[in-house]
């Protein structure tokens, strides 16, 4: 069968181009590879080579051609005991390639005018009933990993001085001891390289916990996050997943200055593929910490310094998960919705203490998940007070805030009876000065006034 | 290859040249000819689809350089685990990826590796231990050592061939990956295929120091330099280095000096470099070429059976390019999977 040579395409977006030269001629012995003909487009010149073996047969356009279109037959080789009696009929041009991209799947659909209240496919968290304890977050954090690498051998821990030095906020307390120095790792200070080892240690099927000490140094690790460990899975079709939690404290500490002052959350939040919590208290922290441990896929743990050292009672049951997706209710009211996670939570609690005692009775909504968010909870819950205040220490630019406005939009819109409000960080980089520092971080008094002002009181 | 004493002392980068193996065996040779020419002809028909417009977006081929994979997977065991950047195609085949599916992806099908969703860079198998196919420079080589961290920390004997390219080489997170794996002893073997261009940029131009072997020795960890253009010298020097690393003593960096006839990707002209300098490594350089010459010089092979292998692997890419084609768009409803495992 002779081949015809078609016009190609040098780049994805060329249409047609110049025939300059041709580098071979009728009648020339042609190998594969060899340079047939020199093409001009209007970005640059570059070459068609042979994809075969045989003789030029036929040139079909000359050159110095100008706007030839791409497919457009331009030659025919013969093979290997063919003669030009074999061209004829071999110069048709060829069925068109189908270039028009296919047809688009209906994007997400509008909310339907009647707003239907979403429907969430992750479960309701079971009541506790089982034996609780108090103990302090970083307790919690380190109770959970234990329970975890004792139930699976697949579990380990590595991070900077989360060994020897039983981590720099001493969440892996006693980990080295009980588990040796295979299974808790100290890594150098080499977040990128660390973080992208866990990835491959997790793509082979491992389930790492990778400890950033601050989740402001995983910014030199994001790309291994977002781009290895978030995308893979879509991007095997399915086939390699990354069971890896990563896991640190988030946001302001105090007193750190801009470059240790950040929260994350609305970064992480916006990726698919990822899943991203935020706990509050120290069931939060046990929850949420073993639901990511047990997740197959990628899951990031924003936690708070601040918080690590706060005492909760909480659930001792190795088996105690909270389900990633969940908001919960902190405190129900019906006046005003308070929705906050991490260490906003306690804010916003305090903010509903002194509301209520001016006799607005406030609901506080504890996100907890920041991917998948629980819309259908938050939406409930402005259907019943009619009013949206949410609280972030982020700034307000695309944040977790501005997500759950439009959410609210979206689901809620004929329920609002006053403008969403966000409290958020300042949009400043974090300043040093103690009196700056409190006028960056939302204060209890800015929720109050927020709620005051969407209940028009 | 490289001298005993850098071997057993593991300190250090090699000097020498790596050797050419003589000991392979007829067959083996045939089965590496026919390897390299799947890889050569696979590539020049996704040229073609190019062209055609069947195959779009970013397609970076690797013509020239198929001796560099096909001899080293030589020395892979099932178990192993591979992982390169985003001039993939020829590692797939070298893992015994089919063609078919590897075309398919190409042209963005449901019988692609990745049920179209991946693309040219973006392809996996975990039955074959190839875990991609990764499109940001340097990215892959933490990936690498975390699977050979795996194999370590599981005991299960196996290696990561970690494949990346000069360009990478000068990525920072190159070196938080050698200090780890020597740190640790990870076995890994990590080949920098020099093709003396990293986009436009020629190694002299990109970096300080140009013998990419030497890379590793801050780290202590040993390197050689090997003729990329020739499987028999790959072949030779990956058999020992990889029976280094096996044996647990830690990583080791291969440069293989080697050459791609084609642009960095489909749509780059190559105007770096002049033709008489690409035509000359053809003609002087090829690895096809060479193989070739070496079995007809010894009668280990006749040219009817040449003749015999290119038929079939001939047949192999037109079936590949045929199922590429004829294979459905994947359906708008995968658009929402694979996005996450359901818990």
């Amino acid at each position: 069968m002779p081949i015809q040579v078609l016009m190609p395409a040098l780049s994805p977006t060329m249409v047609d181009g110049k025939l300059a030269k041709w580098v071979k001629h009728e009648g020339d012995t042609v190998a594969s590879g060899d340079v047939l003909a020199e093409i001009e487009t209007d970005k640059a010149t570059m070459e068609v080579e042979s994809v075969d073996d045989g003789v030029l047969g036929k040139i079909l356009v000359v050159e110095g051609t100008e706007g030839v279109a791409v497919n457009t037959p331009i030659a025919v080789i013969l093979a290997e005991g063919e003669d030009a009696a074999a061209l004829k009929g071999s110069v048709d041009v060829p069925a068109p390639v189908n270039m028009e991209p296919s047809t688009m799947p209906a994007s997400t659909p509008a909310p339907a005018p009647a707003q239907p209240l979403p429907a969430s496919d992750v479960p309701t968290e079971p009541e506790y009933t089982g034996p609780t304890a108090a103990m302090t977050v970083r307790e919690a954090l380190r109770d959970t990993m234990a329970e975890e690498m004792r139930r699976d051998g697949e579990v380990f821990l590595m991070g900077e001085e989360v060994a020897s030095y039983q981590g720099a906020y001493k969440i892996s307390q006693g980990l080295l001891d009980e588990f040796g120095p295979k299974r808790v790792i100290d890594t150098p200070i080499t977040e990128m390289g660390f973080a992208g080892l866990g990835v491959g240690a997790a793509f082979a099927g491992l389930k790492p916990i990778v400890e950033f000490m601050t989740f402001n140094f995983a910014m030199q690790a994001i790309d291994q996050i977002i781009n290895s460990a978030a995308k893979t899975l879509y991007m095997a079709g399915g086939q390699l997943g990354s069971p890896i939690v990563f896991r640190g404290p988030n946001g302001a500490a105090a007193r750190v200055g801009a470059q240790h002052s950040q929260c994350y959350a609305s970064w992480y939040a916006h990726c698919p593929g990822l899943k991203v919590v935020a706990p509050y208290s120290g069931a939060d922290a046990k929850g949420l910490l073993r639901a990511a441990i047990r997740d197959p896929n990628p899951v990031v743990v924003l936690e708070n310094e601040i918080l690590y050292g706060q005492t909760f009672e909480v659930p001792t049951d190795p088996d105690f998960v909270i389900p990633i997706g969940r908001a919960k209710i902190e405190r129900p009211g019906k006046d005003v919705t308070i929705v906050a996670f991490s260490r906003m939570v306690g804010v916003a609690l305090e903010a509903a203490a002194a509301l209520a005692e001016a006799g607005i009775d406030a609901e506080v909504v504890n996100l907890r998940s920041l991917r998948p968010i629980d819309t259908a909870t938050i939406a409930t819950s402005v259907r019943k007070t009619n009013r949206l205040v949410s609280v972030e220490e982020g700034w307000p630019a695309a944040g977790i805030g501005a997500e759950i406005a439009a959410l609210m939009m979206e689901h809620a819109f004929d329920y609002l009876d006053a403008p969403v409000v966000r409290v958020t960080g300042a949009d400043v980089p974090m300043p040093y000065a103690a009196n700056l520092e409190r006028l960056t971080l939302p204060q209890t008094q800015a929720v109050i006034e927020a709620a005051r002002s969407v209940c028009y009181r | 290859m490289p001298n005993e004493t850098r071997i057993d002392s593991g300190k250090g980068a090699g000097k020498g040249r790596a050797a050419r193996g003589e000991a392979s065996t007829g067959e083996q040779l045939l089965q590496d000819y026919r390897q390299m020419l799947l890889i050569r002809r696979f590539e020049e028909k996704a040229g073609q689809l190019y062209g055609m417009g069947l195959i779009a977006g970013f397609c970076h081929l690797y013509i020239g350089q198929e001796a560099v994979v096909v001899g080293m997977q030589a020395s892979a065991h099932q178990g192993d685990s591979i992982i390169t950047t985003y001039r993939d195609h020829g590692h797939m085949l070298a893992c015994g990826m089919e063609a078919k599916g590897v075309m398919a992806e190409l042209t963005g099908r449901s019988g692609g590796y990745s049920k179209g969703k991946g693309g040219s860079m973006h392809m996996f198998s975990r039955e074959k231990g190839f875990y991609g196919g990764h499109g940001i420079v340097g990215a892959s080589v933490p990936l690498g050592t975390g699977l050979a961290f795996a194999h370590k920390y599981r005991e299960d004997g196996g290696i990561c061939f970690c494949y990346f390219g000069d360009g990478a080489a000068n990525q920072g997170q190159v070196y938080e990956s050698f200090n780890m794996a020597s740190l640790w002893k990870l076995p890994i073997i990590y080949v920098i295929e020099n093709n003396k261009y990293g986009m436009g940029t020629s190694v002299e131009r990109a970096s300080a120091t140009v013998d990419l072997y030497r890379r590793g020795e801050a780290f202590a960890i040993p390197g050689v330099q090997v003729n990329g253009m020739d499987v028999l010298e790959v072949r030779a020097a990956g058999a020992e280095v990889a029976d280094y690393v096996r044996s647990g003593k830690g990583p080791y960096v291969m440069e293989m000096n080697t050459y791609r006839y084609r642009g960095h990707s489909m749509s780059d002209p190559a105007k770096y470099r002049t033709k008489e300098e690409v035509a000359k490594m053809r003609k002087e350089s090829d690895p096809l070429d060479t193989l070739r010459s070496y079995m007809l010089e010894r009668q280990l092979v006749d040219e009817a059976r040449l003749k015999d292998i290119d038929r079939d692997v001939r047949a192999v890419v037109n079936e590949a390019a045929e199922f590429a084609q004829t294979s459905p768009e994947p359906d708008p409803s995968e658009l929402f999977t694979d996005i996450l495992i359901d818990a």
